[in-house]
């Protein structure tokens, strides 16, 4: 019998919940580790990235609506649907970053027990960093953590599963809304995770997931005056770009979070930071009497 | 309603010696400028000088950053969080002592009616450095992991509508989380920084842990840019602290920022109409309107409207704008002939645009800088009165029908510093809350603040939070 021929998949992006491909209709070749031919990868143009921050904007009443249950309840299932195609997230961490399979699957187990860990802060962070406040007068007065709305992430551009959930797992936690720049060489993992995102209950528009170069992108979205904060992570190592964006996204004060000088070790235990950082503090008064 | 005529009552000014001219305090002395010039601090209820004051320049700001560098490694850094905190005592209990100097004085150069300076400023900068003083010693509770550790030095900036409680909100959780700082003042109000120095020596806190630099905006920029500096605190206009993001970005340097805003005070068809007056009157006219978080922008629902006008009208009839120092004095100068400019200038525009200007009789003193309180009404939100920070006593009127338009309207501005809510319904409150945008909101109330509370703004008003625990983390590096 002859050996069957296989059905090869199309990468496209993931905006408001559709897999569109780039409005340009360009697309670019991505690699393995060893340079042998993976895919054609959509090669997102800077109206893509317009576009995915306006699916961001709209997606952000429902998602920073919910309740805070619910929205740990879809981080969770994500984590369950990627223990469903655990296999092909192996097989293209280690062809995208050539590891051995042993390191992959080490490297997918955790990204996984990751969005475990985040889906467990979406109901206590508020009570862990908000507070109520004794002031010196007959007022009730209260803090409360609330998203900032609608972040971009560079997501990092080496470690192209584990870092990115990483840094995708903090914004939405906290009932943020994402426009994520895969890691340009090594995108395929973050395509397939688009796929898992779409069908574990996020919302469409939650998280829009771009593929193509940062120097097309990023910048649009640096200077969008339509986002909230900025992940400079996949701008590791790049000073120069991380200091353009970081002056870009001054225009409207987005929150940054700035770029290492080499990108860290992922596998190292998060801290809160990253969710924090995306979170306002707004406080409430209101007089006590009768 | 007729005016009561009461007698003046005025606060004396003995109580303050101010010099005829002040150096710059740097290494715990004070120290004649190597490279800066002098200018003039002038009473703006007065136009009467003040005294001669040191512009910092770029070599002093220097010789500041060092000694604040010196103090925190050899001294600051070295003493345990309980002497951290027993200093901020210290210098909490001697603020208390000299309150009323510190009152008089507050009042005298930045033009604030003695009631507010004396009731409101001073009580408040005491309990702020109290309230981090039991801090220093407690920061590994603070939420920043178990071993939270200062940025080193700090670059402050703060401007001049309440000159020493800004110092306060920058000084004391900085000197808490273990920093040293070198703080700018605004130009216009040096002087109760430069007493707060003296305060310093009394209290011997050891020198260069705090070191003042007066000076107008070079001296600022010197400061932040300076690569000494580990950690900016700024609170002024979004135009100039997204200067300072630009001037951070590509360093280590971590900033927070204080920034403008237009806030919204919407008061709905069922609230208390008589509190809400007070609480209309107490967003816009507290301080002559220099408030970043002033409730500017008055959201009334339209089947409440005439009847809020009407007593609004009634009640600023009754205001009393005049001498600063006067006990009885509600409304005191405008800071500075620049600023009375710009509210002149905005309020014309609103003229010009189309909207009602309305402001009750009264009489305003020959010399100094005054502005009487001005309503604006048939304001739309296009308007230039309805959109930019006019900081000064003008109220621009709106109207809406549903609580879904008054959010909307709340939140359509790049600001997102406070704003009021006034209504007897308590989930109406809980959810109007929820859905503006703003750092801080008041229900039923306005303008009220505590060291314990955090105070900053969403979007455009800048990042981080001054008060409470989220204060100080501002602070300390660490993992939150």
């Amino acid at each position: 019998m002859a050996e069957r021929l296989a059905v090869k998949k199309t990468y496209k992006l993931y905006v408001g919940g559709k897999f569109p491909r780039s409005e340009s209709g360009r697309s670019y070749e991505v690699t393995d580790a060893k340079g042998r031919f993976l895919a054609n990868a959509a090669w997102a143009s800077r109206k893509d990235a317009r576009d995915a921050v306006v699916a961001a904007r709209k997606a952000v009443p429902g998602w920073s609506g919910a309740t805070a249950y619910n929205r740990g309840q879809v981080l969770y299932r994500v984590a369950e649907v990627m223990e469903g195609r655990h296999a092909q997230f192996v097989d293209e961490v280690a062809a995208g970053e050539g590891l051995s399979r042993a390191k992959a699957t080490a490297v997918v187990d955790e990204s996984i027990d990751r969005w475990v860990w985040y889906a467990g802060w979406a109901d206590k962070i508020a009570q862990v960093v908000g507070s109520s406040n004794p002031v010196a007068g007959p007022y009730f007065d209260f803090s409360v953590p609330e998203p900032t709305g609608v972040v971009a992430v560079l997501a990092p551009q080496r470690s192209s599963l584990l870092g990115l959930v990483s840094v995708l797992a903090p914004v939405v936690v906290g009932g943020n809304t994402a426009v994520l720049l895969a890691s340009a060489e090594r995108p395929l993992p973050a395509i397939t995770l688009s796929e898992v995102l779409a069908t574990s209950d996020v919302p469409g528009g939650v998280v829009n997931v771009l593929t193509g170069r940062l120097a097309d992108t990023a910048p649009v979205l640096a200077a969008h005056m339509d986002v909230n904060a900025v992940d400079l992570a996949g701008a590791a190592g790049d000073a120069d770009h991380a200091r353009e964006l970081e002056l870009a996204a001054a225009d409207n004060l987005k929150r940054v979070v700035r770029a290492p000088e080499t990108e860290p070790d992922w596998l190292a235990e998060p801290g809160l930071e990253r969710i924090t950082a995306y979170l306002e503090t707004k406080t409430v008064w209101h007089p006590v009497g009768v | 309603m007729t005016k009561f005529e009461y007698a003046p009552a005025p606060e004396s000014r003995a109580i303050v010696d101010i010099r005829s001219s002040y150096g710059l305090f740097v290494n715990g002395e004070f120290v004649d400028p190597v490279d800066g010039s002098m200018f003039k601090s002038v009473n703006p209820a007065t136009e009467e000088v003040l005294a001669e004051i040191s512009a910092a320049g770029a070599e002093d700001v220097d010789r500041a950053v060092q000694a604040a560098r010196r103090a925190y490694e050899r001294t600051w850094s070295k003493l345990s969080g309980r002497d951290r905190g027993k200093y901020l005592f210290r210098i909490a209990r001697i603020i208390q002592e000299r309150a009323r100097e510190l009152a008089v004085l507050e009042s005298i150069d930045n033009g604030k009616p003695i009631r507010e300076s004396r009731d409101v400023d001073i009580p408040l900068v005491a309990a702020h450095f109290f309230y981090y003083a039991g801090w220093a010693d407690k920061l590994a509770w603070a939420g920043a992991g178990p071993d939270p550790r200062p940025y080193g030095v700090a670059g402050q900036v703060i401007p001049w509508n309440f000159p020493l409680l800004m110092l306060a909100w920058k000084i004391a959780p900085a000197l808490a989380a273990g920093n040293a700082v070198v703080l700018k003042p605004a130009e216009t109000t040096p002087l109760t920084a430069l007493l707060f120095a003296e305060i310093c020596q009394q209290a011997d806190l050891p020198p260069g842990v705090v070191n003042i630099v007066t000076g107008a905006g070079d001296t600022g920029r010197a400061l932040v840019e300076h690569p000494g500096v580990d950690k900016v605190a700024f609170t002024g206009s979004t135009e100039v602290g997204k200067q300072i993001a630009r001037s951070v970005a590509g360093t280590t340097k971590k900033a927070t920022l204080e920034l403008g805003g237009k806030a919204a005070n919407i008061v709905f068809d069922d609230a208390p109409i008589d509190q809400a007056v007070e609480g209309i009157v107490n967003g816009i006219f507290f301080n002559q309107g220099h408030v970043c978080c002033a409730g500017s922008r008055l959201l009334v629902q339209e089947s409440v409207y005439d009847d809020v006008l009407g007593r609004l009208k009634r009640r600023l009839g009754t205001l009393r704008v005049g001498d600063p120092l006067d006990k009885n004095t509600d409304i005191g100068a405008i800071n500075s002939a620049d600023q009375l400019a710009r509210i002149r200038e905005l309020s014309e525009v609103g003229e010009a645009e189309g909207a009602e200007r309305w402001s009750p009789e009264c009489e305003l003193p020959e010399r100094g800088f005054w502005f009487p309180p001005t309503v604006f009404t048939g304001v739309s939100q296009a308007h230039r009165i309805a959109r930019e920070e006019i900081f000064g006593p003008v109220l621009s009127v709106l109207t809406f029908r549903t609580p879904a338009e008054a959010v909307e309207k709340a939140n359509n501005t790049p600001y997102g510093l406070s704003a009021g809510v006034w209504t007897d319904k308590g989930s109406r409150i809980l959810s109007i809350a929820q859905q503006l945008r703003a750092g801080v909101v008041w229900a039923n109330t306005f303008n009220r603040f505590d060291p314990t509370s955090p105070f900053g703004g969403y979007k455009e008003s800048g990042y981080g939070r001054e008060g409470g625990r989220h204060g100080l983390l501002a602070y300390l590096k660490g993992e939150h």
